[in-house]
């Protein structure tokens, strides 16, 4: 079931295209300063302090997130572009199975997103918040696996995508709220109930958490409830992606 | 003993939901291709060309009869078929943005060509087509002919027993398609390699040492050039009369979308597991 020379060939390939991806680079970091600097410092400015911390640090995890989420939905959603461009074809008649495939293109799509959330740590200079290396090394494995989580999730929807354009939709109705109503930008204690609901079944919630804990050391859920929520994540969205990849169209 | 063997082939498809009729693309075909020859599949749109391709590469299933590739069966081992056979699809299927080199080296990846092979095989493919000088350009800056020449080479890298080329001259200049040609011919005195055409381009046909005419689904005709021109009209006449005769002067509409192996596995791949 697992190849791993497709996995590899799958992970190499869009890493190699990452690089040479000058738009993608560009809005890895165009992303980040705009959200840092209008909604951190413009914000910040009237919202003050969010518990025991600024503004800018609360958002800075959720602004990784952002990275993470949007730069994994857009690597899961070349594969779009591989169908439309006959690459997907090269890959579909080697004697690799379709399993390999999917699992590559997860690997791979966290792969890309996660130095997509690399690129903010860029900022942290910027935002004055002091974060040990430690801090940050442990950032990166839950970084991994939120990326791991979304890239799945992209996968998924992306095997039932017939276009391109069909993106601009994905980012307006998955991505914004599931960005938005993870606790990146705004705290939820004071929200109206059914946001609270919402946001509890969002698993970028326990992401974001794990994130700021590290960071700030302010969770609103426990450790394990957090990873348990993302493993379980990871795990499903991974199975029903191969099972959309087997079946895709 | 065939490197191809089909028999009794049938893929129905069934009615969409919406109410529009089922229809039969291959109806019963029996053919062998015997091993190092050059077969020329040919047939007008809609035929049932494509079909019989998806079905022998291991991208459909059929709804009866068998093939067998190299031995293999087409549906029980997909997976020895595929280590056999090397397509050339009518559409590019290039990674253009890699150079040459890394379309080449992912390639021999996922057919497990050992690494340490690797290197001297896409070393000799690249000599072949003639793009040894540009091994490291970017894909995307080739003209239609070498991307042609090296979806070739990418073809050959695993060295396949048998070659699909799906109409692999379509949209390139008489210069290009003649050195194709030129190559395709040298490919088969130099390795012992089974070379399965479709064409539109019927003096392209009459190179071949067989061919099988298709319509609706069904066998017209099959032989060597010579022997369908003997036994249907005259020798003066050419493959393209002995094709309009058999299958008819009206345009064959076909399905939006179905022309292409892939597009055809889009449509019908959830038969496949």
């Amino acid at each position: 079931m697992i190849d791993i020379a497709a996995i590899q060939m799958i992970w190499l390939r869009d890493l190699i295209r990452f690089t040479r991806d000058r738009a993608q680079i560009l809005g890895a970091i165009a992303r980040p300063v705009l959200w840092l600097l209008i909604m951190g410092f413009g914000l910040g400015s009237s919202f003050g302090r969010v518990g025991e911390t600024s503004y800018l640090e609360f958002i800075f995890p959720g602004i990784i997130a952002l990275n993470l989420i949007f730069a994994s939905f857009l690597s899961a959603i070349s594969i779009i572009w591989d169908r439309e461009f006959g690459f997907l074809k090269e890959i579909l008649v080697a004697p690799i199975p379709r399993f390999s495939i999917a699992v590559g293109k997860a690997a791979s799509g966290s792969t890309v997103s996660l130095l997509h959330g690399l690129v903010v740590m860029l900022f942290i200079p910027l935002i004055h918040v002091q974060l040990t290396l430690g801090q940050i090394l442990l950032a990166l494995p839950l970084m991994y696996l939120m990326a791991f989580v979304s890239t799945s999730l992209g996968i998924l929807i992306a095997c039932r995508m017939t276009s391109f354009e069909g993106f601009g939709t994905i980012a307006n109705f998955v991505i914004m709220p599931l960005f938005l109503l993870s606790g990146a930008v705004f705290p939820l204690d004071n929200a109206p109930v059914w946001l609270k609901i919402i946001s509890r079944l969002n698993p970028f919630t326990y992401g974001v958490d794990l994130l700021r804990g590290v960071f700030s050391g302010v969770m609103h859920y426990s450790v394990a409830l957090d990873l348990s929520v993302l493993f379980f994540c990871a795990a499903g969205f991974l199975g029903l992606a191969v099972m959309a990849f087997e079946k895709m169209d | 003993m065939p490197i191809i063997e089909v028999e009794h082939l049938i893929k129905r498809y069934s009615g969409t939901v919406s109410g529009s009729a089922g229809f039969t693309a291959v109806d019963d075909l029996s053919f062998s291709v015997e091993p190092g020859e050059l077969f020329g599949f040919l047939g007008p749109n809609g035929a049932g060309k494509t079909t019989t391709i998806s079905v022998l590469c291991t991208l459909l299933a059929p709804t009866g009869g068998s093939a067998q590739v190299a031995g293999f069966d087409c549906v029980r081992e997909s997976r020895q078929v595929r280590e056999q056979i090397g397509i050339i699809f009518q559409d590019p299927s290039l990674d253009e943005r890699l150079t040459a080199w890394e379309n080449l080296r992912f390639h021999a990846m996922i057919y497990h060509i050992p690494p340490r092979e690797r290197r001297t095989r896409i070393e000799s493919v690249l000599e072949m087509v003639d793009l040894a000088d540009r091994r490291n350009s970017i894909v995307k800056k080739f003209s239609g002919g070498m991307k042609r020449r090296l979806e070739i080479a990418r073809g050959l890298l695993h060295r396949p027993k048998v070659l699909f080329l799906d109409e692999p001259t379509i949209g390139l200049d008489p210069q290009t398609r003649r050195k194709m040609w030129e190559f395709v011919h040298s490919l088969r005195s130099n390795h012992q390699i089974t070379l399965f055409l479709t064409t539109h381009y019927m003096e392209e046909a009459e190179a071949c040492d067989r061919v099988l005419i298709i319509d609706h689904g069904k066998l017209v005709a099959l032989g060597a050039p010579q022997e369908l021109k003997a036994r249907y009209s005259s020798p003066e006449a050419t493959l393209e009369d002995i094709f309009i005769q058999l299958t008819g002067h009206e345009i064959r509409e076909e399905p939006a979308g179905s022309r292409d192996v892939t597009r055809t596995l889009r449509r019908w791949s959830r038969n496949l597991r």
